[in-house]
């Protein structure tokens, strides 16, 4: 029997795909309808105290081989944003991860209480958007001392479980994870959005996005997600569980992450590759190969590319 | 072939539908299906999804009502400037062969006149309800009698065709023409909901057009979300079977701005 369930921060998600922030969950039913297409897990795309307006358009565009966005963190504010994932909580079946963002360590501290009240499995702490610089500074995820105080904050103002979400934007991965592990963080994810990354469009002769610089996701930066969840795995000795994000398309993709640590991964951008029902396929992808492999869960996968 | 980086067109003609609504065309084959729509970008301001309008084996048509910011702006382009065009996106109506009516309100009218031409090209007999506030506001009336259209005009002011609704025309064509198969509707949400109401009582099929505000187009953000299915305005519609969009919550009672806050529909009511 091959059983695809996983656990991640004491949460059991029955198959190891995660509807990934910033991606549909705008609103209680989109994260629904993710469930319902099969995520074992699904995230709200992050929220902050105050209401905020989008970038003007275009915020997200395709190009060959994954997708650049700057949607700039917009949301409706706290209130809107807790009835829409007691919605979820609902009606997705399924664990409903809360993401939050804040300009200061203090303001994510009380943003995971106030979030904690709509009772979300899991909180996700972005400190990694790459699209706010000029409002909020460097990401606190670019310098560990500064991640493990945000992180210390959130865990201290909530007891729902804890994933930190890392940009993979920084030169030593490994020392940011160390330090939010050792701050408390229940769940490591990595990556956030590379980059950013920019596109001229030569006729129009200026950049596509409206502004400018967006994060790179999709199937152009998996190998460097995978080598983050590698290089995580083996900086916090497979002691953490980790949430592979960035690329996954396929089942194999969703393996490889498996291989280099990853518990469970983060699907997005596969959404604009094989609709709304990657969810359901990338989980029988899996089950094929554990079928064909001999694996018969997830957790003899984990990290087995580190073995000699 | 869907474009996904958004190529910029010329635009070739700009015709004055009313005092605030240009249709613009462009030489280019989009090979768009009636419904469907595309993000029109003008470079620096913002992009916004239109419905095509128009369309040909060598150009397409967007139409465009003067309402905001960036619509005004648009309206104010001449013919050899510029604008950044991606999609086709979404979904589109069903075509039916036989004889259909088509209910537009206001700039709901647009796809339907897309869709009104693609009809008669197949040999449907088509009856066109354009419901519009005043005379200015009626669109669309020569291009779609040339085509063979029969076009009933309803306005709020009595200043054009009958005064009163769309929703009354349809409800005595529903009652006179026994062989109308299908309802295809675009406009206000309290209009639509009437005439999901009048196809219920008459059996007949209806397939709505809805608006929401977007950003990606393609299915990927969740702005589009409807409560409580979460189906994706941009992907699984705009256009939506009337059984569908029944089990929509927020139909006719709100819709979302662009942080995702809630907006009330038809406040008072």
């Amino acid at each position: 029997m091959v059983d695809i369930s996983t656990s991640i921060g004491g949460i059991r998600l029955g198959n190891p795909t995660i509807l990934a922030s910033g991606f549909m969950g705008v609103t209680g039913a989109s994260m629904a309808y993710a469930a319902r297409s099969g995520a074992g897990a699904v995230t709200m795309k992050s929220l902050g105290l105050e209401p905020r307006k989008v970038h003007p358009c275009p915020v997200v565009l395709s190009f060959d081989k994954g997708l650049i966005n700057a949607v700039g963190l917009s949301g409706s504010g706290i209130e809107e944003s807790m009835a829409e994932i007691e919605f979820a909580k609902k009606h997705a079946g399924v664990p409903v991860i809360a993401s939050i963002f804040a300009g200061t360590k203090k303001e994510f501290g009380m943003t995971a209480k106030e979030v904690s009240k709509a009772k979300p499995d899991l909180i996700e702490v972005n400190i990694s958007c790459p699209n706010v610089h000029s409002e909020f500074g460097r990401p606190f995820g670019t310098d560990p001392k500064t991640a493990a105080e945000v992180t210390r904050e959130v865990k201290k103002n909530t007891k729902v479980p804890v994933i930190v979400k890392l940009t993979p934007n920084v030169v030593d991965i490994k020392e940011i994870a160390v330090a939010v592990a050792k701050a408390g963080a229940d769940v490591i994810n990595a990556i956030n959005t590379l980059g950013p990354g920019m596109i001229i469009n030569i006729t129009a002769k200026k950049p596509v996005l409206f502004n400018k610089r967006g994060g790179l996701s999709g199937p152009a930066v998996r190998p460097i997600a995978v080598r983050c969840i590698y290089d995580i795995y083996e900086a916090t000795k497979g002691k953490i569980p980790l949430i592979g994000t960035g690329g996954v398309t396929y089942g194999n993709d969703a393996v490889e992450m498996f291989m280099a640590g990853a518990s469970a991964v983060g699907i997005g951008s596969a959404i604009h590759y094989r609709d709304i029902g990657v969810f359901r396929k990338v989980s029988l992808e899996i089950t094929n190969f554990m079928k064909a492999n001999r694996y018969s869960s997830i957790k003899e996968m984990v990290g087995v590319a580190h073995e000699n | 072939m869907k474009i996904e980086q958004p190529i910029v067109l010329e635009i070739k003609k700009v015709i004055k539908e009313s005092s605030d609504t240009n249709t613009f065309l462009f030489d280019y084959p989009l090979r768009a299906r009636p419904g469907q729509f595309v993000s029109v970008w003008l470079p620096g301001v913002d992009e916004k999804p239109f419905s095509v309008s128009y369309q040909d084996e060598k150009r397409f048509g967007i139409s465009c009502f003067g309402v905001g910011p960036f619509s005004k702006k648009l309206n104010s382009l001449r013919a050899g400037e510029k604008v950044g065009i991606r999609g086709p996106y979404g979904k589109g109506f069903t075509s039916k062969r036989g004889h259909v009516a088509l209910v537009g309100g206001g700039c709901g009218a647009a796809p339907l006149a897309f869709l009104a031409n693609s009809l008669r090209k197949m040999g449907s007999k088509v009856d066109f309800i354009i419901g519009a506030k005043d005379i200015d506001h009626v669109l669309f009336v020569q291009r779609l009698k040339k085509a063979g259209v029969h076009v009933h005009i309803a306005t709020d002011d009595g200043s054009c065709g009958k005064k009163g609704f769309a929703t009354d025309i349809l409800k005595n064509l529903l009652k006179s023409k026994k062989e109308i198969k299908m309802v295809y509707t675009c406009g206000p949400e309290i209009m639509m909901k009437k005439i999901i109401d009048l196809c219920d009582m008459n059996k007949k099929n209806c397939e709505i057009s809805m608006e929401r505000y977007m950003k990606c187009g393609f299915g990927i953000c969740g702005q589009c979300c409807v409560d409580n299915v979460g189906l994706r305005v941009c992907k699984e519609g705009p256009v939506f079977e009337k059984n569908l969009v029944k089990r929509f919550f927020e139909f006719n009672k709100y819709k979302r701005d662009a942080s995702g806050k809630k907006i009330i529909l038809n406040p008072g009511c």
